[in-house]
């Protein structure tokens, strides 16, 4: 992990590059995290990966959070490793919803990280967030004709009410 | 009388010889044949065959697999006992489905089909809360209750039943198939005569020779 004022390093290093890219960075239980504008995440991962003295070059998890009602409503989360110093670094990238208009979109990084591939797929599987330029991306855990993203947290979660005879009695 | 005192082991063998050579008739002949020959039905018979020679699909859906296909045909708890312990890996040649965990709403129509492409005649088992009820998993993604898309016969309950709680589902399952196979309910899931063709796909008609024989050995078995 790099420690706080590792993180901070990181980030001037950054915006020294790419000006305007990370929005705001936080070290809370242990864990580097940094919040990046979403029109730049291809540009911030690249630089992570590849720049000399960073080698994120894993990328060990991606998923998407729904922070309803908090807006932006939706964090892409990447969780970067670089083997070398067992370092984790969490890259967070915030979505605005578009509500009616459309699904929330973000580049794919499947080209940077072959990985992402089935992780983009699940979570437009199950919060409808659209990754650009991904290969193939349709639904890969539920039907295909499944209509909603049920892990957003304003879906209904569904099932069938049970009565049962305590809930019968208490009624009345 | 004196073939009762042989030896048990080879009395059915040497009582068989004494009857043709003739050495019991009249009275001893009568009681003879009261004791040892039961009559039956045609049906009756061909129930009790089917009853205590059943093929379980090799089937798991979820964590009740451990208990219901696998735990249940293991020596110690040993399925052969009641005549179930050749589990078949096709549904072709099984005819029993055990639902032994929850029912996806992505899986269902997959497990609609293999109960389809099981052949007359056939039973489902819907085995622990979940595939009976939808259970704790009262949510989006679970069917809430395997009877919704076909016709269970035998509903065993727990969360997962212990294989005892399986096998006793299992033989009240063969009570019913020796008492009363069909109960003409299955039509109203729209299950009877729904069986798929092997030859040249799955959705080509059968000629009509061979569909009108299918039907005569259909009627026949479920007669």
């Amino acid at each position: 992990m790099p420690d706080a004022p590792g993180l901070e390093l990181i980030r001037q290093e950054i915006e020294r590059d790419l000006p305007g890219s990370v929005g705001a960075t936080s070290y809370e239980h242990g864990c580097a995290a940094m919040i990046v504008d979403p029109e730049q995440i291809l540009a911030v991962l690249g630089w992570l990966k590849e720049a000399p003295g960073q080698r994120y070059s894993f990328l060990a998890s991606l998923h998407v959070a729904d922070y309803l009602p908090a807006e932006p409503r939706f964090g892409v989360h990447y969780e970067l490793l670089n083997f070398d110093r067992r370092e984790r670094l969490r890259v967070k990238a915030m979505l605005a919803d578009p509500g009616e208009d459309g699904l929330p979109e973000i580049d794919s990084v499947t080209a940077m990280f072959p990985t992402a591939d089935a992780q983009e797929r699940e979570s437009y599987d199950f919060f409808g967030v659209v990754f650009r330029g991904h290969p193939n991306l349709t639904r890969i855990l539920l039907p295909d004709d499944y209509v909603g993203w049920p892990q957003r947290r304003d879906f209904p979660i569904g099932g069938e009410p049970v009565t049962f005879t305590y809930n019968e009695h208490n009624r009345g | 009388m004196e073939i009762e005192k042989r030896d048990p082991l080879l009395a059915k063998q040497v009582t068989a010889r004494d009857m043709l050579r003739g050495d019991l008739d009249g009275e001893d002949l009568e009681r003879y044949v009261e004791e040892r020959v039961v009559t039956t039905t045609f049906e009756k018979m061909l129930n009790l065959a089917r009853a205590n020679s059943i093929f379980p699909l090799t089937f798991g859906l979820a964590c009740c697999a451990i208990e219901a296909p696998i735990s249940i045909v293991t020596a110690r708890y040993d399925l052969a006992r009641f005549g179930a312990e050749a589990l078949r890996a096709s549904p072709r040649q099984a005819d029993l489905i055990i639902l032994s965990g929850r029912v996806s709403i992505k899986m269902a129509p997959v497990v609609r089909r293999l109960y389809d492409q099981m052949l007359e005649p056939k039973w489902a088992i819907s085995m622990g809360a979940c595939s009976s009820s939808g259970g704790m998993f009262a949510n989006y993604a679970v069917v809430q209750g395997a009877d919704k898309f076909m016709p269970i016969d035998m509903h065993i309950p727990g969360c997962p039943p212990r294989p005892e709680a399986v096998m006793y589902g299992f033989s009240k399952l063969q009570r019913k198939i020796m008492g009363s196979p069909d109960q003409g309910w299955r039509a109203r899931y729209n299950a009877a005569g729904t069986e798929e063709w092997a030859r040249g796909g799955p959705r080509s008609e059968p000629s009509a020779e061979a569909a009108a024989a299918y039907e005569e050995a259909r009627e026949l078995a479920l007669a």
